[in-house]
């Protein structure tokens, strides 16, 4: 076997899980049948571990237009994954993530980049609270 | 986290597949030999991604199966340098924090690696970092379970292929001991700088 390129693109982590929910679900290839351990033992691992990420609750669109808004803000290819599979949501994980943020970015853009990881990736809790507050005002 | 690599590989498919679509008996092949296997300095393998090319196929004399040289794409797993991974705290020992991710367990945070300062209670073998604020020092213990976020700063690959056999007979059992203790693929990672560590360090 021959390794013609070991790292030939990155992928983010709501590639693999959409391919991987894809395999189990047997679109595409075929579903890992009782000789392939191996896979299904792999794909189950990554899928459990994945599902725990913010990359569950993303999508296409969300990400095209996520990468868009980054643009502006002279990020490295590995920060932009790392914060597409991250989703900080406070200054130190973005300091942590980004190197020599503190000249990179001015304090303002930080908060802006944050704002806009929210905007893009609501948590659940986020998504709860804002279930509940449609809720209070629709009882009034 | 996840990479892709290109790799190029002769499949050989039995006559007893020759029933199945031959996409779908390449694609089962590949995904049996890579799934879940270190490759030399490439990483964990995953899934296959795609296939890119596919060439004739040849039957060769004395055997009926089918061999084909594909060139395809897999998904691996291999953080790059530098890279913020959060895991979950398998054990402590002397040397460390060994931290695991679900599907890959051989991750290490090593003694001199950890928030300064830091140390082991040996009764409990738990690592904690003795943190200090106005009121004294606390001891925040590295619990077994606890979500951890760390820094990528080493891999190690060795190549565990099986060595051939010796000329001297009175080795066997030394070698069979050393090979089960390598493992393919070792992540070594940090937690020295602010924001690392338990999750719960730094959740206000």
């Amino acid at each position: 076997m021959e390794v013609v390129n070991e790292n030939s693109a990155m992928l983010s982590n709501f590639e693999v899980y959409g391919l991987l929910t894809d395999i189990q679900a047997g679109r595409g290839q075929n579903k890992p049948n009782k000789h392939q351990q191996q896979l299904a033992t792999i794909t189950y691992e990554t899928i459990k571990y994945l599902e725990t990420k913010p990359c569950k609750h993303q999508s296409e669109e969300s990400i095209t237009e996520f990468m868009k808004e980054l643009q502006s803000f002279n990020l490295t290819k590995a920060e932009k994954v790392q914060i597409l599979n991250l989703c900080p949501t406070t200054a130190v994980e973005i300091q942590l993530i980004i190197e020599e943020s503190e000249e990179r970015l001015t304090e303002e853009q930080i908060y802006k980049l944050l704002d806009i990881i929210v905007k893009y990736n609501p948590t659940e809790a986020d998504q709860e609270e804002d279930n509940l507050a449609e809720m209070d005002s629709s009882n009034d | 986290m996840f990479v892709l690599a290109e790799m190029k590989d002769t499949v050989r498919i039995p006559p007893w597949l020759f029933h199945i679509k031959f996409n779908d008996a390449v694609i089962e092949a590949l995904n049996k030999k890579l799934a879940n296997k270190v490759v030399h300095n490439v990483g964990l393998c995953i899934a296959l991604w795609d296939v890119t090319k596919l060439e004739d196929s040849y039957i060769f004399p004395g055997d009926g199966a089918s061999h084909t040289i594909v060139n395809f794409r897999y998904v691996v797993f291999r953080p790059f340098m530098d890279e913020i991974l959060t895991g979950k705290t398998k054990s402590c020992s002397k040397e460390g924090v060994y931290v695991s991710i679900g599907i890959f367990d051989d991750i290490l945070i090593p003694a001199d690696a950890m928030q300064h300062p830091s140390r082991l209670y040996p009764f409990e073998q738990l690592w904690a970092w003795e943190y200090e604020t106005d009121d004294g020092k606390h001891d925040l213990f590295m619990d077994i379970g606890e979500e951890i976020r760390f820094r990528v700063v080493d891999e190690i690959f060795v190549d565990t292929t099986p060595s051939g056999p010796d000329g001297t007979a009175n080795q066997p059992s030394e070698i069979s001991d050393t090979e089960s203790k390598k493992t393919p693929y070792t992540i070594v990672g940090s937690i020295s700088e602010p924001g690392l560590g338990l999750l719960s360090w730094w959740n206000s």
